[in-house]
């Protein structure tokens, strides 16, 4: 009985051909990142004049854009890590989804930093000439090793996997059997290999916590090492923090749902897990609106000079129509609709992760922007025109290059590994 | 390994030297030298100088073969080390602006900036409704705990013994952490490719003179330290006609506006010195003395022009 259910899911789960949506997606994404990348090499030629940036707005979507990879890329130690650590099983599924969006995110902050770099031709010099004091040096060195631990932790519970693909005979590209092969390391399944790679795995689940913490946190440190209104807060870490479990559940539920409706794992990705996901959800958002109130009210409350042009800019001002719509349409509305059963159901869970990643977008957007738009000195006899900021064409579509090839990423390595894991999901069913 | 590239650099240097003539008064004691001088198209003024040759002679040299010595910036290592013995410092008198821009326009014209590249701002300043506004010419002010320099994350913005803030653009990745790290926005940023003329493409770098400016790089007010080695006054000083600014050197408690040179603790005591946002701690190098007593009523054309609009 076990036998044929067990082939079963392996023939359910096993990767497949792109159909005509799938082939479609991909060109999409590809067209998206050609033109992000001519773009590109215009501003390698001209510098960075071709974005909207200037001397009082100096960082702007590239950056935010950065902490909202950074950001979302913690979804696989949240999955993977927290949830596997507290013994929850409903995980399992999710496991993968989840270390692909990382790797992909992790993969993307880091070349979203280089794209935002004046000289980039000069890179090695972080490296060469790097000073401890700097934050961008514990930024650089934090990021590279979450990035190398979650593709440890994306590749070692995929072994048993490319070794059942390794060793199928469906036909499948001779590469992609090549690749399974070498990648499958000689993969016996023997209960040796599987205790090592149970204890690797767990090891790595414990270290990979601490580090996810620090690549957010120290990220938020660019920010909060500095004096300017809005950054100069002591709040930032856990608030940057608890933001990106927010918008890494969100992450996880979308690619959930699309992978679900694309390949009917109904199955496997049930109506349950999209509801106790949910529950996570409100859980996640509720702590994140918890220190937006920390992050907006104490400051609202005191109205220090150097902050009150930045505040009112939020509150009433230039800025006021996107601060509210992100923090009613991204956190408040998402909070109220999954407390309801109803709400925690699979299309209208999709929909509201999808507010909260467009609302977590926009959210580092306000993060940076704004604060840059009011400087501490008086602003009147400075160049109106620098005071305001607008991203230029090129630069959003170099933006939008970085969002497509992340998704990109994604898109491939759904293609070729099992997005839900077969082995694990097959030693679900024995117990 | 730094010590050998460091002799490379010097020896670049006197190679640089020998080519641009500078010892164009020794050499010509050289038989040599002198043949290369019937090469030069050089009309002989008839009046001569004595010079001592290399060997010890006295020779007699025309004037018309003399030649200025050129500017040749110090090296990188120097310009990292700074003016030695020296502690700069400056004070901007409020009391005295009215907002007549010489000293941006001479800023602007010394280090060769575009327009909207303001090293120089004169900044206006009104604390309240009530009090009355005044005119802020506000430079980087070299901090001695410079929010800055901590961030830098290549140390290509760095603090010299003479207390002077600068930066290395030949090291700079452009990733202007510093300019939102400074809470007085001193600093700029190369978008594009800076349109110099051709002598200022050609000049060799150095962080002393800021020249030539390079893309995707960060720059800023540096205090004009190839002039403060020389001994003179940065630009900003000596073109403002109200004596507002004093340069100088805390070491010898002595700063000058061009006119007077006076004692830097006595001015500081006598009139109130303060530092801008000295609660931030950043330990300017900057003071300023407060707009009381001023020379000129506050006039602000510009808005005023707006308003009979």
């Amino acid at each position: 009985m076990n036998q044929i259910e067990n082939k079963q899911i392996q023939e359910e789960l096993m990767p497949r051909k792109f159909g005509q949506a799938g082939k479609l997606w991909t060109i999409l994404l590809v067209i998206v990142i050609l033109l992000g990348g001519y773009f590109y090499v215009q501003q390698i030629q001209n510098g960075l004049s071709v974005t909207g940036l200037g001397d009082y707005n100096t960082w702007g979507i590239y950056i935010s854009n950065f902490v909202f990879f950074v950001a979302i890329s913690l979804v696989g130690s949240l999955i993977s890590a927290i949830l596997k650590l507290s013994n929850v099983k409903w995980q399992v599924p999710l496991t993968r989804i989840s270390e692909m969006i990382a790797v992909a995110a992790i993969a993307f902050a880091a070349i979203v930093i280089i794209i935002d770099m004046g000289r980039p031709d000069r890179f090695m010099n972080v490296i060469l000439k790097a000073r401890i004091q700097s934050p961008i040096t514990w930024d650089v060195i934090v990021i590279t090793t979450y990035f190398f631990i979650s593709i440890i932790l994306l590749y070692l519970p995929l072994i048993p996997d490319l070794a059942l693909m390794r060793d199928q005979d469906k036909g499948e590209k001779p590469w992609l059997k090549k690749l399974y092969r070498i990648l499958a390391l000689n993969w016996r399944g023997t209960e040796l290999q599987g205790r090592i790679l149970k204890k690797s795995v767990r090891i790595l689940s414990v270290l990979i916590i601490p580090v996810a913490f620090g690549i957010h946190t120290v990220t938020s440190w660019l920010f909060a090492t500095t004096f300017r209104p809005g950054w100069d807060s002591t709040n930032f870490g856990p608030y940057f923090v608890s933001g990106a479990f927010m918008v890494g559940a969100g992450a996880v539920i979308c690619a959930m749902y699309v992978f679900r409706r694309q390949y009917g794992y109904e199955k496997y990705l049930t109506d349950d897990i999209f509801n106790k996901m949910g529950k996570l959800l409100v859980l996640l958002s509720l702590v994140y609106l918890y220190f937006n109130v920390n992050e907006y009210l104490a400051p609202a409350f005191k109205m220090k000079a150097h902050e009150v042009g930045h505040l009112n800019a939020l509150f009433t001002g230039e800025f006021a129509p996107m601060f509210w719509s992100v923090q009613v349409l991204g956190m408040m509305v998402p909070i109220i609709v999954l407390l309801f059963p109803q709400g925690r159901k699979p299309l209208p869970m999709f929909i509201i992760s999808i507010l909260v990643i467009l609302g977590a977008w926009f959210k580092r957007f306000l993060i940076v922007v704004p604060t840059l738009s009011h400087p501490l000195i008086p602003t009147e006899k400075l160049p109106q025109s620098a005071l305001h900021y607008m991203p230029t064409f090129a630069e959003l579509s170099i933006t939008a290059a970085t969002l497509a090839g992340a998704l990109l990423i994604i898109t491939v390595l759904a293609r070729i590994f099992p997005v839900i894991p077969v082995m694990e999901t097959i030693e679900e069913n024995y117990e | 390994m730094k010590k050998s590239k460091t002799e490379s650099t010097n020896n670049q240097d006197r190679r640089e030297f020998l080519k641009k003539g500078l010892m164009a008064s020794s050499l010509a004691a050289s038989t040599s030298a002198l043949l290369n001088f019937q090469n030069d198209d050089v009309e002989e003024s008839g009046d001569t100088v004595e010079l001592m040759s290399p060997e010890g002679e006295i020779v007699e040299v025309d004037k018309a073969y003399l030649k200025p010595i050129p500017d040749v910036p110090v090296d990188l290592q120097k310009a990292r080390e700074g003016v030695p013995g020296r502690k700069f410092v400056m004070v901007i008198d409020l009391s005295r602006c009215k907002n007549l821009k010489k000293c941006q326009e001479a800023c602007q014209k010394m280090h060769y900036l575009p327009p909207e590249k303001e090293w120089l701002k004169v900044l206006k300043m009104q604390d309240n409704d009530i009090t009355s506004p005044y005119w802020q010419p506000t430079v980087c002010f070299h901090c001695d705990n410079p929010p800055c320099v901590k961030v830098c994350p290549v140390d290509a913005t760095f603090k010299r013994s003479d207390g002077t803030v600068l930066i290395d653009t030949e090291r700079c990745i452009g990733c202007r952490f510093c300019m939102v790290a400074c809470p007085y926005s001193a600093r700029t940023f190369d978008w594009s490719e800076p349109d110099q003329p051709e002598e200022v493409m050609e000049m060799e770098y150095s962080p002393e003179t800021s020249c030539p400016a390079k893309m995707g790089t960060v720059s800023k007010c540096d205090f004009c330290p190839d002039m403060a080695r020389k001994g003179e006054l940065p630009h900003c000083v000596t073109a403002c006609p109200n004596g507002v600014f004093y340069f100088g050197d805390e070491n010898e408690d002595a700063v000058s506006n061009g006119d007077v040179t006076v004692k830097l603790s006595q001015l500081l005591k006598d009139k109130s010195g303060y530092r801008y946002m000295e609660d931030l701690g950043t330990k300017p190098r900057v003071y300023y003395l407060p707009p009381v007593n001023r020379l000129f009523p506050f006039e602000d054309e510009e808005a005023s022009a707006e308003e009979g609009h």
